[in-house]
């Protein structure tokens, strides 16, 4: 077995037991770059040499006895995170040669927790979209099909792990961002709950809804991660004092008393059949498993859909006007048609005169979708329905819609609307070899619960033929 | 006058915090290395957050309560959003909809109550400075000052003279400085006033003269006092001009220059200016208890007005001492403090306020124990017996009889050259008014 | 829906082309004709909320900590002088 090919549990034994290094690890993963990228295009930056020095010191310190939960670990971060002295450009040519002087805190607690930065993925410019086609660098490909699209905006992160480019990497979700990719890549994408995880350094698109979040190969690695990145954070006002479980360690639960939620609201028109039938499948097993399934009626997600639309688009309107070219990046006529598109229509939907007409009533309707859950979590434990009502979508397939993000996510924007906990899990392949996902969305700071329920569904269907299958390249 | 003055003012205080309003960069940036007192947060940098200074906060709703404000127990920030090279994020934090205080007054000497509308918290901008570099016009940006905290102070358009505006800026300043806020130094930047300034008819009647005039002039880049005053009678004037010809002055924001004292127009932004305010989503509300509140206005010192009403009444201090001994209140303690002193040596208040505004009195250096014994060494000296006086005054007539001819001829100034030669002669600083009647009655 | 992309791209601060403008008039027009269907949703006695987490008083205790360096402050950017960030003149009056 390739060492790139590993998961970090497997990885963090190897180390361990020295059956090889955290230099060869690397070795093995930036091999599978040089080999892969040409095709793949998941990374905007490959810090190679970084990566090679922090893998020797990664060597000492096991040698030395060192214990950390990620020591040696080769792992990939979004483009958008804020790495000091590494280039960050949200794959925007705005921010082509800009140098962050400091780390996100997600990036500084990865490194405390012995990371090894392999580098920044690809993924769409300004997370503005679910295909990573808007990115200014070019977009990234689906590892199962070149011609298919990783989803995004993730994509890149999502992609290097589908391709064993990585043992694991970083995403950062808005309202799908992470799960979407993690869906149509065939990988784990845990999306934490608004809060649970530091947006300080995250180059903010949506500031209510950005949550950052592992995409890793297994349920165990994505609870391995969020321990090392859940938790309150001085440098951010918004991250919630509760305190970190230990996911890890918690992660068997027992089906017979589980109640699985779904909503026929989920399996809306004009969903992928193969998609439909699969997650139908894979509710079918936790019910043999033991688990109850019950039928809700949730709040229509097409209007999430509006909602999330317009508060999104009316933050990333505030958020992307410090980009002027003064203190550093190029200036405003840098931005290419997504990124305008949605800075002036949140422009106008901010304006006076029609601020109650968009933003304030869609701060109402956020209202009634948080109160839609809480009701439906006062019956279920979890709600479980498809990640993205299609399968991976052909390379071109996202030019100039003026909207293909939002609705692409139209299933993912609820529960980020809500501030929710989700987790996409890879349940099966497309008769044309593309991958298939489910998410699991549990109430905010349920991360134990949703990832113990993604990790018995895996533990349970590990013998599932689909499971050994990897992408050909 | 044919017409009636309508201003309203609004002033930014700085605030005098260890750090700045959302990050820990220090808010002592006067005088510093441009660009040195710079973080990710306050340079704007991608992916950096705001997290507020609670002292800050509480100043704010500190100075809303000297001025008699209510403290609305739910308050948060809001994103004011427009372009500018010196506001490094796009958007400045400020409070909208939900500000710290609201509904409060300021009182001038006449009686007179100025409403204040509100006091809210933000944060300032970076400055710009305009130079010419190799011999292209640039402006350079030093981001040191951006993020530090301010409080901005809006009126009701109640004033209608520029002395009233003057009182109440005087009176703002001090209650900023006696609350230990902000040092308020005009000269620094530290308070910044907007006034506006429309013009309405005096004689119009009730229903009527209660509305607004139908346009305001907002005036700018104000930094002294006298300015404001300079800047208020200027645009009277102006405004005067324009309504005699049958027109109404336009809305406008125009900019004080000082050189002669008048104002000019700026852009007439009115059109561009849509600030898109919402709620910031990167800064949890606030919310206080009742409790929160009587606490932080527990902490409140006195304030001046108050301190001079019982100086009068306590101190049994005529107003004119009362004021002087209150404008500052580090001077305030100061005599109060030598004031307990002096009891033990049966000074009076008045003793020592006579002492401390006459002899002006450094109170930096010298202590309220020392002032005390000064008092006390410079009262004996005065006592100089009547008897002894008029012998002196007696010796100075007889070397110079022609004081006498010329006093009898009508010349009653000849008495300041006695006055003058008794003190040459005795050395000591005595009561002129007792000298001068002691030297008629030699005379008569 | 008509709306003036012009008035918007300036309050953005966006430089658009002529196209452009053209362009975005007609892709924004249907993206508000998209969400007008919130307008189906009941909010009559609804709070807006624009935060999640349920936090309140989240403040810092006011103590100083240090900058970055001058250099580290302007090392991004590409106009600079005398340790001052650079800007064409910016006339106020």
């Amino acid at each position: 077995m390739k060492l790139n090919s590993l998961n970090i549990k497997e990885a963090n034994e190897g180390l361990k037991k020295k059956s090889f290094s955290s230099v060869e690890l690397t070795k093995a993963c930036l091999d599978q770059i040089r080999k892969l990228e040409g095709k793949l295009n998941a990374f905007v930056t490959v810090t190679e040499n970084e990566a090679l020095e922090q893998a020797q010191e990664a060597d000492k310190l096991i040698s030395a006895g060192q214990d950390l939960p990620l020591l040696g670990i080769p792992i990939a971060i979004k483009d958008n995170f804020s790495t000091l002295g590494i280039k960050t450009t949200a794959s925007s040519i705005v921010l082509d040669d800009y140098i962050p002087p400091y780390n996100a805190t997600v990036v500084a607690k990865l490194k405390a927790a012995g990371m090894v930065l392999l580098g920044k993925t690809n993924m769409d410019a300004w997370a503005h979209g679910s295909s990573t086609e808007t990115s200014d660098y070019g977009s990234t490909k689906n590892p199962w099909n070149i011609k298919y699209l990783p989803g995004g905006s993730s994509g890149g992160s999502a992609a290097s792990v589908a391709a064993d480019e990585v043992i694991a990497a970083i995403g950062s979700e808005t309202a799908g961002s992470i799960r979407q990719p993690a869906s149509w890549c065939g990988v784990v994408g845990l999306k934490p709950t608004y809060g649970r995880v530091s947006r300080y350094g995250v180059i903010a698109m949506g500031s209510s809804l950005d949550s950052p979040g592992p995409i890793t190969k297994t349920v165990e690695d994505s609870a391995l991660i969020l321990e090392v990145l859940a938790g309150v954070d001085e440098n951010d006002a918004t991250t919630s004092p509760l305190p970190v479980g230990n996911y890890s360690q918690k992660l068997s639960k027992n089906i017979k008393e589980l109640k699985i939620g779904i909503s026929e609201e989920y399996f809306i028109d004009g969903i992928d059949k193969e998609v439909k039938e699969m997650v139908e499948g894979a509710l079918k097993k936790f019910e043999k498993f033991g688990a109850k399934i019950e039928n809700l009626k949730l709040f229509d997600p097409k209007y999430a859909i509006d909602v999330y639309t317009i508060i999104q688009r009316s933050e990333v309107s505030s958020n992307l006007a410090r980009y002027d070219g003064i203190r550093y990046g190029n200036g405003r006529d840098y931005f290419k048609d997504e990124a305008k598109r949605r800075i002036m229509f949140g422009t106008y939907a901010l304006s006076s005169g029609y601020y109650d007409q968009y933003y304030n009533k869609a701060q109402k309707v956020r209202t009634v979708i948080i109160d839609d859950f809480k009701k439906a979590f006062e019956k279920v434990d979890v709600i479980i329905a498809p990640t993205s009502p299609s399968l991976a979508l052909p390379v071109g397939a996202t030019k100039d819609s003026a909207m293909f993000g939002e609705i692409a996510d139209v299933l993912v924007e609820p529960s980020s609307i809500a501030g929710l906990a989700g987790i996409n899990i890879p349940i099966g392949f497309s008769k044309s070899g593309l991958p298939i996902g489910m998410q699991i969305i549990g109430p905010q700071f349920s991360e134990e619960l949703v990832l113990s329920v993604a990790y018995e569904y895996e533990k349970l269907t590990q013998v599932e033929k689909w499971r050994g299958l990897k992408p050909n390249l | 006058m044919k017409y009636k003055a309508v201003i309203g003012l609004e002033v930014h205080v700085e605030l005098k915090t260890n750090s700045k309003m959302f990050c820990s960069c220090s808010a002592d940036y006067f005088g510093q290395k441009p660009n040195t007192h710079t973080c990710p947060v306050c340079l704007g940098l991608p992916g950096a957050l705001p997290v507020p200074n609670k002292k800050a906060i509480e100043w704010c709703v500190q100075i809303g309560l000297a001025l008699n404000c209510n403290i609305p127990l739910f308050s948060k920030f809001d994103r004011k959003n427009y372009f500018y090279p010196d506001l490094p994020k796009g958007y400045q934090i400020s409070q909208y909809d939900k500000p710290f205080c609201v509904n409060g007054y300021l009182t001038l000497t006449s009686g007179k109550k100025v409403g204040v509308t509100r006091v809210h918290m933000e944060e300032d901008t970076g400055k710009l400075i305009h130079e010419k570099v190799s011999g292209e016009n640039v402006s350079l940006i030093d981001f040191n000052r951006s993020g530090v905290p301010l409080v901005e102070i809006v009126t009701e358009p109640d004033f209608e003279t520029a002395e009233e505006v003057k009182e109440y800026l005087q009176k703002l300043q001090q209650i900023v400085r006696y609350l230990g806020v902000s040092n308020a130094d005009m000269e620094k930047g530290n308070m910044r006033l907007e006034p506006n300034i429309s013009l309405r008819l005096s004689n119009q009647q009730s229903a009527i003269s209660n509305q607004l005039p139908p346009y305001k002039v907002e005036v700018k880049n104000i930094n002294s006092f006298a300015f404001v005053s300079k800047a208020i009678d200027y645009e009277i004037k102006r405004q005067t001009e324009i309504l005699e010809k049958g027109k109404t002055p336009i809305q406008e924001t125009r900019g004080f220059v000082e050189k002669n004292s008048s104002t000019v127009s700026q852009r007439v932004k009115e059109e561009a200016s849509d600030y898109r305010y919402f709620p910031e989503p990167d800064i949890p509300p606030l919310r206080w208890t009742k409790e929160q509140i009587k606490n932080l206005k527990s902490q409140i010192p006195e304030l001046p007005d108050k301190k001079t009403q019982r100086f009068e009444k306590n101190h049994l201090l005529p107003r004119t001492d009362s004021i002087i001994l209150t404008r500052e209140k580090i001077t305030a303690d100061y005599f109060e403090e030598a004031v307990k002193l002096g009891k033990n040596h049966d000074l009076t208040p008045k003793q020592i306020a006579n002492f401390i505004i006459n002899r002006k009195i450094d109170i930096t250096t010298t202590l309220p124990a020392e002032l005390v014994k000064e008092v006390l060494n410079s009262s004996k000296k005065e006592e100089i017996s009547d008897a002894e006086l008029k012998k002196i005054i007696k010796e100075i007539l007889e070397k110079n009889p022609k004081v006498a001819e010329d006093y009898k001829a009508g010349k009653t100034s000849v008495i300041q050259f006695v006055i003058g030669q008794v003190m040459y002669i005795i050395r000591k600083k005595i009561d002129t008014e007792v000298l001068r009647k002691l030297i008629m009655e030699e005379l008569k | 829906m008509k709306i003036d992309v012009s008035h918007i791209a300036k309050l953005a601060n966006l430089p658009l082309s002529k196209t452009e403008k053209t362009k975005f008039e007609k892709q924004l027009g249907e993206t508000f004709e998209y969400v007008e269907g919130l307008n189906e949703v009941e909010t009559k006695n609804v709070e807006p909320k624009s935060q999640v987490t349920g936090l309140e008083n989240i403040t810092r205790d006011d103590t100083a900590k240090p900058s970055l360096s001058q250099d580290d402050a302007l090392s991004n950017t590409k106009s600079k002088h005398n340790g001052f960030f650079k800007v064409k003149a910016i006339f106020e009056e």
